[in-house]
C-alpha cells in the first residue's frame, strides 16, 4: 500500500494581534499531530468544536501554511511558505467545505465554478473543459441543464454536490471533507455520504474527513484520528478505537453519543424500568 | 430588483422623473440647440416669456438661458456620472487591495484614506483645480479626489468579511493568484454596498462642480449651471431669474439623483429582507 499523504508533527499557531484594551496572546489551534493515510483509505478526525479540526484540514489542503512540521504528499514534502508549490502539486489535494452556502461564488454560474480548475492549472480546451465539468455534474447527481444556473438556485445537498465536482475536476489523489454533511438533513446526509462512498470507489480517492458525528465516522473511517485541544489523544484503526477508546476525552465522547443500535436501547429501556 | 416594488414608492417615482426630465434634456440639448450655448443670440436681458423665440429670456451678454438650462444639464450629468464612477472605482480597489492584503499594506492606505478624509473635500477640489487649471476632466478628478474615501472604506469592511468565506478559500486550492482572487471573487461581492453610495456621490459631484463654476473654475469652454448663476448674480436685484433658473434646476436634479438613488437601495433592501 503506498502512503498518499504523511504529516509530522504539525503545529499551527495563530497570533490574534492585540488592541487597546486586550493584549496579544497565541493560539495553539494544533499542537504536534502527525499521522498518515494510505491510498483509497478514509481517515476521519473527530473532535469538539475548537479543537483544531479545520485549521488542519486547511494545512493539508496547502490554503495555510503550518507553524511547523512536515507535510509530505505522495512522499515529497511541501512547503507553501517556500512557494515551491507547483500546479501539479495543487492538483493533488482539493476540499469540500461544511458550509455549502459559503463555498460558492454566488456570482458565477455552476458551469464557470466547475471549469475554473481547469482553466488555471492545465490547458484543457474550452469543449472538454466543458464536457468534464458535464461528466462530473451527472456523476454527482446533477443534470446538465444546471451547468448555466446560479448558486443561489439550488439547494444545500445539491450545493454540497456540485462543491464535491468542483474539487473533483482537477482529478485529485486526496479529499479533505471538512464537515461535508453536517449542514444537510439527515436523509440528505445519507445520499452525500453515498455519493462520496461511490466516487472513493471509483476514482480510488483517499479522503480526509473531518467530523464530529460519531455514527457518521464509524460509516465512512477505516481510520480514526481523535483530536483534544489541538492534539491527538487516539489514532488507530477504526473498530480499535471505537472498541477500545484509550483516552479518558474519548470514553466520553462515545458515552455522550446516543447509540442507536438495538442492544444499547434495550439496555436503556431496561436501566429506565429498573429506576 | 423588482420594478413593481421601486416604483411603489411616490419619492422613487418623483426622482426617475426629475432624472428622466435631466436625461432627456441632456441628451436634446445639441438637437435643440445645435448652436454654442455661449455665442450671442438675441438682446441682452431680455425677460422669460416676451420672446418665444428665446422663451426664458436673455443673459447680461444676450445669451439664450433656455439654451444654456439644457447644454448646463449635459455638464452637471457628464461630472456628476464621471466623478461617481472614478471614486467608486478607486476607492473600491483601494478598499479591495486594503481589505485584502491586511498587514502593513492596510495600516498605509487606511492612513492615506484618512488623510484625504479629514481635509475638507471641497478646499481639496479647489486647490487642484486652481493649480491645474480648470477643464471638465480636471473638475472630474478634483471631485474624486475627495469622494473616493467613502467607497473606499466601505469596500474595505464587505472584504474583510468576504475573504474569509469559503469560496475565497476555495479559489485558492485551485491555485488562484492572490490578485485574481481579490479582483475576481472578492471584489464583485463586495461592490452592491459601494453602489449604494452612488447616488449621494453624484448629488454632492453636482454641487460641487457648481461651486467651483461659480467661483469661476470651471472649465470655461462650457455652459454650466454654476457658472450661470454666477453671472446672474452680477444683476441680482434687476434681473433675479437669471441665477435663480439654473438655482432651481440645479435643487431637482440633486433632489432627483438623491430620490432615485434611495428608491433603488430602498427596494433592493426589501427584496433581500424578503429572500
Ligand atoms: N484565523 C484565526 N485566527 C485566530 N484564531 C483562530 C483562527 N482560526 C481558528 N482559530 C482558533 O483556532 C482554534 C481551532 O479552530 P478550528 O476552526 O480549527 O476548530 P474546529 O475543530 O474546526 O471547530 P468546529 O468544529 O467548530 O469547526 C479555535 O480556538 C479557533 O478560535
Ligand atoms: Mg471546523
Amino acid at each position: 500500500m503506498s502512503v498518499i499523504l504523511e504529516a509530522r508533527n504539525i503545529v499551527r499557531d495563530y497570533h490574534v494581534p492585540g488592541s487597546f484594551l486586550k493584549k496579544a496572546k497565541t493560539v495553539h489551534a494544533v499542537k504536534g499531530v502527525s499521522f498518515s493515510v494510505e491510498k483509497g483509505k478514509t481517515l476521519a478526525i473527530v473532535g469538539e468544536s475548537g479543537c483544531g479540526k479545520s485549521t488542519l484540514g486547511r494545512i493539508l489542503t496547502l490554503i495555510d501554511p503550518a507553524t511547523s512540521g512536515d507535510l509530505l504528499i505522495e512522499g515529497k514534502k511541501i512547503d507553501i511558505a517556500k512557494g515551491d508549490l507547483t500546479p501539479e502539486m495543487r492538483r493533488k489535494v482539493q476540499i469540500v467545505f461544511q458550509n455549502p452556502y459559503g463555498s460558492l461564488n454566488p456570482r458565477q454560474k455552476i458551469g464557470d465554478i466547475l471549469t475554473e480548475p481547469l482553466v488555471i492549472n492545465t490547458k484543457t480546451p474550452a469543449d472538454e473543459r466543458r464536457d468534464r465539468a458535464m461528466t462530473l455534474l451527472k456523476k454527482v447527481g446533477l443534470e446538465e441543464k444546471h451547468y448555466n444556473r446560479y448558486p443561489h438556485m439550488f439547494s444545500g445537498g445539491q450545493r454540497q454536490r456540485i462543491a464535491i465536482a468542483r474539487a473533483l475536476m482537477l482529478n485529485p489523489k486526496l479529499l479533505v471533507l471538512d464537515e461535508p454533511v453536517s449542514a444537510l438533513d439527515l436523509s440528505v446526509q445519507a445520499q452525500v455520504l453515498n455519493l462520496l462512498a461511490d466516487l472513493q470507489d471509483e476514482f480510488q480517492l483517499t479522503y480526509v474527513f473531518i467530523s464530529h458525528d460519531l455514527s457518521v465516522v464509524r460509516y465512512i473511517a477505516d481510520e480514526v484520528m481523535v483530536m483534544y485541544f489541538g492534539e491527538a489523544v487516539e489514532y488507530g484503526s477504526r473498530d480499535e478505537v471505537f472498541a477500545d477508546p484509550k483516552h479518558s476525552y474519548t470514553k466520553t465522547l462515545f458515552a455522550a453519543t446516543p447509540r442507536a443500535d438495538v442492544e444499547s436501547i434495550r439496555a436503556r429501556l431496561a436501566k429506565k424500568k429498573a429506576a | 430588483m423588482s420594478l413593481r416594488r421601486l416604483f411603489r414608492s411616490p419619492e422613487a417615482v418623483a426622482g426617475f422623473v426629475i432624472l428622466g426630465l435631466l436625461g432627456a434634456m441632456a441628451l436634446t440639448a445639441p438637437l435643440l440647440f445645435p448652436g454654442d450655448p455661449l455665442a450671442i443670440a438675441g438682446q441682452p436681458l431680455l425677460r422669460p416669456f416676451q420672446d418665444w423665440a428665446l422663451p426664458l429670456g436673455t443673459d447680461r451678454l444676450g445669451r439664450d438661458v433656455l439654451a444654456g438650462l439644457f447644454h448646463g444639464a449635459r455638464t452637471s450629468l457628464a461630472v456628476g456620472l464621471a466623478a461617481a464612477a472614478a471614486s467608486i472605482l478607486v476607492g473600491s480597489v483601494v478598499g479591495t487591495v486594503a481589505g485584502f492584503a491586511g498587514g502593513l499594506v492596510d495600516e498605509v492606505l487606511m492612513r492615506i484614506t484618512d488623510a484625504f478624509q479629514t481635509v475638507p473635500g471641497f478646499l481639496l477640489s479647489l486647490a487642484l483645480v486652481s493649480v491645474v487649471g480648470p477643464s471638465l476632466s480636471v473638475v472630474v478628478a478634483a471631485i474624486a479626489l475627495s469622494a473616493w474615501t467613502g467607497p473606499a472604506r466601505i469596500a474595505r469592511a464587505e472584504v474583510l468579511s468576504i475573504r474569509e468565506r469559503d469560496y475565497v478559500a476555495s479559489a485558492r486550492v485551485i491555485g488562484m493568484h492572490p490578485i485574481e482572487i481579490a479582483f475576481r471573487e472578492v471584489l464583485p461581492n463586495a461592490l452592491p454596498p459601494v453602489l449604494a453610495l452612488s447616488s449621494v456621490i453624484v448629488a454632492a459631484a453636482i454641487l460641487t462642480e457648481a461651486a467651483l463654476s461659480f467661483l469661476g473654475l470651471g472649465d470655461p469652454n462650457r455652459v454650466t449651471w454654476g457658472g450661470m448663476i454666477a453671472e446672474g448674480r452680477a444683476v441680482l436685484r434687476s434681473a433675479p431669474f437669471l441665477s435663480v433658473i439654473p438655482g432651481i434646476a440645479l435643487v431637482f436634479s440633486v433632489l432627483g439623483v438623491y430620490l432615485a438613488g434611495e428608491g433603488v437601495v430602498e427596494s433592493t433592501a426589501a427584496r433581500e429582507g424578503q429572500a
